[in-house]
Order: structure tokens, then C-alpha cells, then sequence
């Protein structure tokens, strides 16, 4: 036996191969999954292409600066899309597995637990974003000449921080809802899609929605991102973005944590880990 | 003094329900309180086999899920080896591993993954740990062969000796099994009640077996509770028990409890 540390380290590796075991099974349908990023992308990449024979050009649009904000936005949003969902989908997976209460009786932190679930989808989102943008720049030409990388990594690794808390907080939905859980997480991952300008600026939006996609941590990750690859903006340049990304991040994980242990005692006293309808 | 395994005072559980009853309109729902545990005192000493026997809805599986920590009671308390299931959760989980009628496994994963995956959860490197998986499932009669394949390749027998497998891996101080052999083929069933004797010899670990076989109970048990109704009706070892109530089987003793046979209870409970 280890000391407390190295458990609870041991118990986060354990989660993390636990998912890797789990999609190395299930590899089938992971290459159906990649092959439905490839193709959301590749559709937004052609798409962008299309706006010119639509008659949308001339005056101020660039073709090419509109492609590459929608393929950016179509890249990061299969990302953090993914990263979400995983982390999100960390209850619902063990009630259909059926494993839920001999992950809850196990002598581990839910911190752990979660934070296990979130390290396998950060580096699975990773390797399976890179195949994506290999194939788009590939077929669409992309010219990063004017990008700054660095920029654009230290807006994305902070975009990680409010991300894996909302995640965190949608999480809870399956632990108060055996029913109907699952498909509330589907709703929020809908919205942020809807409100956080990923194919559009957020100007377009009508204000309440405006309203929304202010708070959506999604926005700033976007738009540092863009700033970065498009305008190449320096991660010094990107200071303020990584700061409100940061301060999210730290209000959303322990806010996170808190729900979900409310979610876990609620759970208990009601005998809701048990059903798994 | 030693600490007892389990130290159970006054613990009560009721679960509400918002139900309909029958001919009312679909909007109205009256919310119902199930009482699954009536006020419960309980003191199991450490070591050898306490059987909780009853039927379906008799408690049984609340008092495992209330000492596994998966449920809180609503009163009383709740100790084991001196640690509250409440408020010291997490030292009470490090004791304590629990054998489910139902296996609890990734079934696409093979018991290999599986144990490794409770391994870690338990604080264990995976060193060493194949050895150790190889050695266990050898013991409790599971072929090598059966270690990489999926699970849900496995028969139900198999797959319940994976399940013990992995319990005896994070070698728990107390043992919850509920209904283990339930539904397994006669084989099997022996397979595992062989096991349950070999820890009751051993006397090293402390095992509550929730059972509602009275054979099963009457072969493997040190002590045994009945319970009905989330009411303890009796407590005793089972020779104690066929002479308290001059009966010839742990089945007569809770007809002449109860006034009902074991079957009647079920097939009652399969009606409602």
C-alpha cells in the first residue's frame, strides 16, 4: 500500500485507464467519431468555400480570413466540445455500465474521480483534434504564416480550467436525474454552442443570448484563439483573455465540486445511485 | 475491548415516492413514505459469517448499501470498525468491499482490466497485481484462459467469482455480499459457497452475507438475523434458532415468525 497522495494519484491514473481501456474496445465506434469530426469540419471548411460562389465577396469580406475563423471555430469547438462531454458524461457512463455505486463506494475523492475522467478526455481531445486539423490543413491550404502557436496554446490550455468546472457542474444533471440527466447535458452543450460564437460573432445574436455568450467561458476561448491565429496576437497580448479565462475557472471548479458533493449527499439520502432508469 | 465490525444504533430509512393512485387523474400524485428500515440496532463483532435473511423488500440490501455508504440513514447511527458511514466515509470505504447480486463490471472489459482498474482504486500499484489476479481467480476455480476476455463473454457464475475475485484484491476488513449466488447455476453456487467457508475458517475477514437461500444461510453462517418488513424478527446462531422455535430448518423458523413461507413472500412481492 501507498500513502494518501500517492493513492489518490494512483486512483486518478486508474480512472484515466480505465477510459482508455474502455475506448480501445470500443474502438469501432471511435473511428466512426473521428470520422464524423473529420466530416463537420471538412463541411464548414467547404462551406466557407461556397460563400464566395454564393455571390458573398467583394467590399470588405476576405474569403479566406472567413474560412479560417469558421474552421477555427469548427476545430475548437470539437475540442472542447469533447472535453466537455467527457467530463460531463462521467455519471451517466457508470449508470449504463452499471457501475456507479462500486465507483462511489470506492475509498476515493470525488476530485479524483473527476479530475481522472477530465485528464483521459484532455489528452484523447488532443490527439484526436490534431488527426482533424491534419486533414484540414491538408485539403483547405490553411496558412498559419501569420498565427502565433504559442498565443493560441496558453488561451487554449486556460480555456481547460472554467471548461472542466461547467462540465463538473453539468455532471450533477445524472446524479439528480436518473431519467432524464443525460439529456439535460445534451442541452447545455447545445447552448453553449449556440451562444458562445463559434461560427459567428456574437454581435449577430439577439441581447439575451448576447447576455449568455458573455458568460460562457467558450466566448473568450474562441476569440483569444482567433485573436492569436488569425492576428497573431502573442501570449503576452493574451494576459487579459487568460486572466478572465482563469478567474472563471476559478470560481466554476470549486463551485463545481460544491454542487456536485450537494448532488452526491441529496443522491444518498434519496437512494438515487441505485436506479438506473 | 476490540471495536466491533459493525456498530448499527437506532438507524431508520424510509424512501418517498410521488405516486398515483389507482383511478386518480394523472396530475395527481401523492408523495409516499416507504419505511425499508425501521429503527435498527446491530452489533456484529469482528470476524466469521453474519447472514441477513428475508425476503425481497425486507431490508436487507438497505443495511449493506447503508454500510457500504452509498445511502445515509435518516436516523441513528452507523459505525464500522469505529468509523461513522457518514461522516468518515471515506475511512470506512477503505475498510470495506461489497459482492453484488448484480456484478458490477465494464463488460467490455476484460477481468483483467477490471481488477487492475479496482486495483488502483484501492490505492495498489498494478505491480505485481496480475500475479496476484492470476492466484486468486485460480482459487476460486476461474481458467486462465478467461482473464482477457471480455466480460460479458463470461457465464453469470464466472462472472460472480470475477466480482469476489476483486473484492479479495483490495482485501477489504469487512465483506458485504448481497445475494452472491443468486441466479447462479447449482455448480457455481457451490464454487462460491465453498469460498464463504474458507473465509468463515479463516476467520480473517468479517463477512455479512444477505442471502434469502435458508440452506445457504443454515451451512455457511455463524449468526443470523431475520428480517421482515425492515423489522428484525429474529437473532441467533441457526442451531439456536431451529431449537428456540423447535423447528427442523431456518425455513420453518420464519413460517412460525411470520405465518408465510419464504416463496409466498416473494410471489407476493412479485404481484405488488
Amino acid at each position: 500500500m501507498i500513502g494518501l497522495r500517492g493513492s489518490e494519484m494512483s486512483a486518478l491514473f486508474g480512472f484515466a485507464e480505465r477510459q482508455l481501456y474502455v475506448y480501445k474496445r470500443y474502438w469501432v465506434w471511435e473511428v466512426v467519431w473521428l470520422f464524423y469530426s473529420i466530416v463537420s469540419v471538412l463541411s464548414i471548411g467547404f462551406l466557407a468555400s461556397g460563400l464566395g460562389s454564393l455571390g458573398v465577396s467583394g467590399g470588405s469580406f476576405d474569403l479566406r480570413r472567413a474560412q479560417l475563423y469558421l474552421l477555427i471555430g469548427a476545430l475548437l469547438w470539437g475540442y472542447l466540445s469533447l472535453v466537455f462531454m467527457e467530463a460531463a458524461y462521467a455519471i451517466a457512463w457508470e449508470r449504463w455500465e452499471g457501475t456507479i455505486e462500486y465507483t462511489f463506494m470506492a475509498p476515493v475523492r470525488r476530485i479524483t474521480h473527476l479530475m481522472g475522467i477530465c485528464l483521459f478526455a484532455i489528452v484523447y481531445g488532443l490527439a484526436r483534434t490534431f488527426i482533424v486539423l491534419l486533414v484540414a490543413v491538408a485539403i483547405f491550404d490553411i496558412d498559419f504564416s501569420h498565427a502565433d502557436i504559442a498565443g493560441a496554446l496558453v488561451v487554449l490550455a486556460a480555456s481547460l480550467a472554467p471548461l472542466i468546472g461547467l462540465a463538473i457542474l453539468t455532471s450533477v444533471l445524472p446524479l439528480l436525474s436518473p431519467q432524464k440527466g443525460e439529456q439535460m447535458s445534451f442541452a447545455v452543450q447545445g447552448f453553449m454552442l449556440l451562444v458562445s460564437g463559434v461560427y459567428y460573432p456574437l454581435t449577430v445574436l439577439p441581447w439575451p443570448l448576447q447576455a449568455a455568450g458573455f458568460i460562457s467561458p467558450l466566448t473568450y476561448a474562441l476569440a483569444g484563439m482567433r485573436r492569436s491565429l488569425l492576428e497573431g496576437a502573442t501570449a503576452a497580448d493574451q494576459i487579459p483573455t487568460v486572466g478572465i479565462l482563469l478567474g472563471m475557472g476559478v470560481v466554476l471548479i470549486p463551485l463545481g465540486f460544491a454542487v456536485f458533493t450537494w448532488a452526491e449527499r441529496r443522491a444518498k439520502a434519496l437512494g438515487l445511485l441505485k436506479r438506473s432508469g | 475491548m476490540s471495536v466491533p465490525a459493525i456498530d448499527i444504533q437506532g438507524v431508520r430509512k424510509a424512501f418517498k415516492r410521488r405516486e398515483r393512485d389507482a383511478g386518480a387523474p394523472w396530475w395527481r400524485r401523492e408523495q409516499k413514505e416507504k419505511v425499508a428500515l425501521h429503527e435498527l440496532d446491530l452489533i456484529v463483532e469482528a470476524g466469521g459469517v453474519t447472514g441477513i435473511l428475508g425476503p425481497n423488500g425486507s431490508g436487507k440490501s438497505t443495511l449493506i448499501r447503508i454500510l457500504g455508504t452509498l445511502l445515509t440513514p435518516d436516523t441513528g447511527r452507523a459505525m464500522v470498525f469505529g468509523w461513522d458511514v457518514v461522516t468518515d466515509a471515506l475511512q470506512v470505504r477503505r475498510r470495506v468491499n461489497r459482492v453484488s447480486v448484480e456484478a458490477a463490471f465494464f463488460k467490455e472489459l476484460s477481468p483483467w482490466e477490471n481488477m487492475v482498474y479496482a486495483s488502483r482504486l484501492y490505492g495498489n500499484t498494478s505491480r505485481g497485481t496480475r500475479r496476484r489476479v492470476v492466484e486468486i481467480l485460480e482459487l476460486l476455480g476461474l481458467p486462465k484462459d478467461v482473464i482477457d476476455q471480455p466480460m460479458k463473454q463470461l457465464s453469470r457464475g464466472q462472472q460472480q467469482k470475477v466480482a469476489i475475485a476483486r473484492s479479495f484484491l483490495t482485501a477489504p476488513s469487512l465483506l458485504l455480499m448481497d445475494e452472491p449466488t443468486t441466479g447462479l447455476d447449482p455448480r457455481s453456487k457451490k464454487e462460491v459457497q465453498a469460498v464463504l467457508e474458507t473465509l468463515r475458517a479463516e476467520r480473517e475477514i468479517t463477512v455479512l452475507l444477505c442471502t434469502h437461500d435458508m440452506d445457504e444461510a443454515s451451512a455457511l453462517c455463524d449468526r443470523v438475523l431475520m428480517l421482515d418488513g425492515g423489522r428484525v424478527l429474529a437473532d441467533g446462531s441457526p442451531d439456536e434458532l431451529r431449537a428456540r422455535h423447535g423447528a427442523a430448518t431456518l425455513e420453518d423458523v420464519f413460517m412460525d415468525l411470520t405465518g408465510k413461507t419464504l416463496e409466498a413472500e416473494e410471489a407476493e412481492e412479485a404481484v405488488t
